[in-house]
C-alpha cells in the first residue's frame, strides 16, 4: 500500500516528510492542495488535519499529521531499509532527539519567521514587520553560532552520522538560501556552510527539489 | 547510577522531565540553578547546555539536553518499567509524537508567550505587551478549540491511554490555570478541564509539585 501525502511539494513541511520517506525508500504518492484557494481550511481536508496544516499521510488506516511526528514514525518502522535515520544505539537515538528537538524549539521559530516576513508576506499583500525581520535573523544567528562550535567537533548534529536531526534543517534553510536576503547566516558560518553542502547534496534532498518549486501566483 | 537533573525544580521544563522520571521510577537527584542569578548563562553550565536553556541531565557519560528529547528517551529506555507512556504499537506511539509535536509546536509558542508576559515579564521588571497577551490567548483558545474536540472522541490526546503526549502539557497548563487569570481557557472548555482534571491528579505530578 503507497502512503499518501496531502500537501503542495514545495511547503518546508511536506518536504521534511519527503525527504524522510525518500532515504528510507519508501513508496507514495502526493495528493496535492491549493493553498491560495485555502484547501487546507475546508472540512474535508480539516477531517484529516483539526489545525488545518500540511502536510497529512494517510496510510492504510493510519492518518497521521505534524511532519516531525510522521517521520519518526516512518524512520523506525522502517528502520531495516533505506538510509539509517536515527543513529545505532538507544543513547545515539536520544542525541538525535535532542538535536531535533533544538531544530523544532530553538531554530523554526526564527528561521520561519524569516521566510514568511521576506517570502510569503509579499504573496499575500501582506506587510512586511521590520522589527520582527531584523530580530529573528540575530536570533537566528545567536542559534548558529551553537551549531557552528557544535559542528566545528562533530561532522552532523548527533554524532558523525546523517539523522533525522540534520534533515530536518533540510527544508527552512534552502528557503532561507533561495527565498531570502539572509542566506549569509549559512554562508559565512564556515562549519554550518560545510554541512549545509555536505546534507544538501544528498540524492535524496535532490529529488525532493525535483518535484517542483513553489511555481508563482497566476 | 541516580540520573542528574540540572535545573530549578520548578522550571516548566524541568518539570517535564520530572514527571516523566517518577511516572518510570526512575531515581533522580535535582542539582539547582539560580535562573535570577544567571547561572544558566554561565560557561559551566553552557559546556553541558550551549543555549543556555534548562534543564540538562546527565547520566552516566551521557548528557542530555531538550525537556521533550529527555523524556522520549526515559520513556523508552525504561519501557519495561513504571508507566507505560508509549503507548503500546508503533502506530500508538505515532500518534503519541504527533500530539507531543502538536504540543510543542502548536501549545507550546501561546503557552509560552502568555506565561512570560504574565509571569516572567513581572519578575524581572520588564513591561508587559498588552497586545501580545491578547493574541497569545486568542490563538491559544483556538488550539484548545481543537483539543475540546479531540477530547470530547478521545479520553486522552493519543487515544484511551495516558501517554507523554498529555504529560507535557503538565507544566504550563499548571501555571496557566493556578497562576494567571487566563485559567479560563481551560476551565471552559468541558472536555479540556475534565481530562486536565484526570492529569493533573495524578500521584505523579503531584510530587513534582511538591518539590
Amino acid at each position: 500500500m503507497v502512503v499518501k501525502l496531502f500537501g503542495p511539494a514545495f511547503a518546508a513541511s511536506s518536504r521534511r516528510v519527503l525527504a524522510c520517506l525518500i532515504e528510507k525508500d519508501v513508496e507514495f504518492e502526493i495528493v496535492p492542495l491549493d493553498l491560495l484557494n485555502g484547501e487546507h481550511k475546508k472540512p474535508e481536508f480539516l477531517a484529516l488535519q483539526p489545525f488545518g496544516k500540511v502536510p497529512v499521510v494517510q496510510d492504510g488506516s493510519l492518518t497521521l499529521f505534524e511532519s516531525r511526528a510522521i517521520v519518526r514514525y516512518y524512520a523506525e518502522k522502517y528502520a531495516a531499509q533505506g538510509t539509517c535515520l536515527l543513529g545505532k544505539t538507544l543513547e545515539e537515538r536520544a542525541l538525535v532527539e535532542q538535536w531535533l528537538e533544538v531544530e523544532g524549539q530553538n531554530f523554526r521559530p526564527h528561521g520561519d519567521a524569516l521566510v514568511y516576513q521576506l517570502f510569503v508576506a509579499p504573496i499575500f499583500n501582506v506587510p512586511q514587520d521590520k522589527a520582527l525581520i531584523e530580530s529573528s535573523a540575530q536570533k537566528l544567528g545567536e542559534v548558529l553560532d551553537v551549531y557552528e562550535e557544535r559542528l566545528s567537533k562533530s561532522k552532523y548534529l548527533a554524532g558523525d552520522f546523517y539523522s533525522l536531526a540534520d534533515l530536518s534543517h533540510l527544508p527552512s534553510i534552502e528557503y532561507i538560501l533561495s527565498a531570502t536576503d539572509k542566506g549569509y547566516l549559512i554562508k559565512n558560518r564556515r562549519h554550518v556552510n560545510a554541512w549545509w553542502e555536505d546534507i544538501s547534496s544528498r540524492s535524496a534532498w535532490k529529488k525532493v527539489l525535483a518535484m517542483g518549486g513553489y511555481s508563482g501566483v497566476n | 547510577m541516580v540520573v542528574k537533573l540540572l535545573g530549578p525544580a520548578y522550571a516548566s521544563c524541568s518539570r517535564r522531565v520530572l514527571a516523566c522520571l517518577v511516572e518510570k521510577d526512575i531515581q533522580f537527584e535535582i542539582v539547582h540553578v539560580d535562573l535570577l542569578k544567571g547561572e544558566q548563562k554561565k560557561p559551566e553550565f553552557l559546556a553541558l547546555q550551549p543555549f543556555g536553556k534548562v534543564p540538562a541531565v546527565q547520566d552516566g557519560d551521557l548528557t542530555l539536553f531538550e525537556s521533550r528529547a529527555i523524556m522520549r528517551y526515559y520513556a523508552e529506555k525504561y519501557a519495561g518499567q513504571g508507566t507505560s507512556l508509549l503507548g503500546k504499537t508503533l502506530e500508538e506511539k505515532a500518534l503519541v509524537e504527533q500530539w507531543l509535536e502538536v504540543e510543542g509546536q502548536n501549545f507550546n509558542p501561546h503557552g509560552n508567550a502568555l506565561l512570560y508576559q504574565l509571569l516572567y515579564a513581572p519578575l524581572i521588571n520588564l513591561p508587559q505587551d498588552k497586545a501580545v497577551i491578547e493574541s497569545s490567548a486568542q490563538k491559544l483558545g483556538e488550539v484548545l478549540d481543537v483539543y475540546e474536540e479531540r477530547l470530547s472522541k478521545s479520553k486522552y490526546l493519543a487515544g484511551d491511554f495516558y501517554s507523554l503526549a498529555d504529560l507535557s502539557h503538565l507544566p504550563f497548563t499548571e501555571y496557566i490555570v493556578n497562576a494567571t487569570d487566563k485559567g479560563y481557557l481551560i476551565r471552559n472548555r468541558k472536555h479540556v478541564n475534565a481530562w486536565w482534571e484526570d492529569i493533573s491528579s495524578r500521584p505523579a505530578w503531584k510530587k513534582v509539585l511538591a518539590m
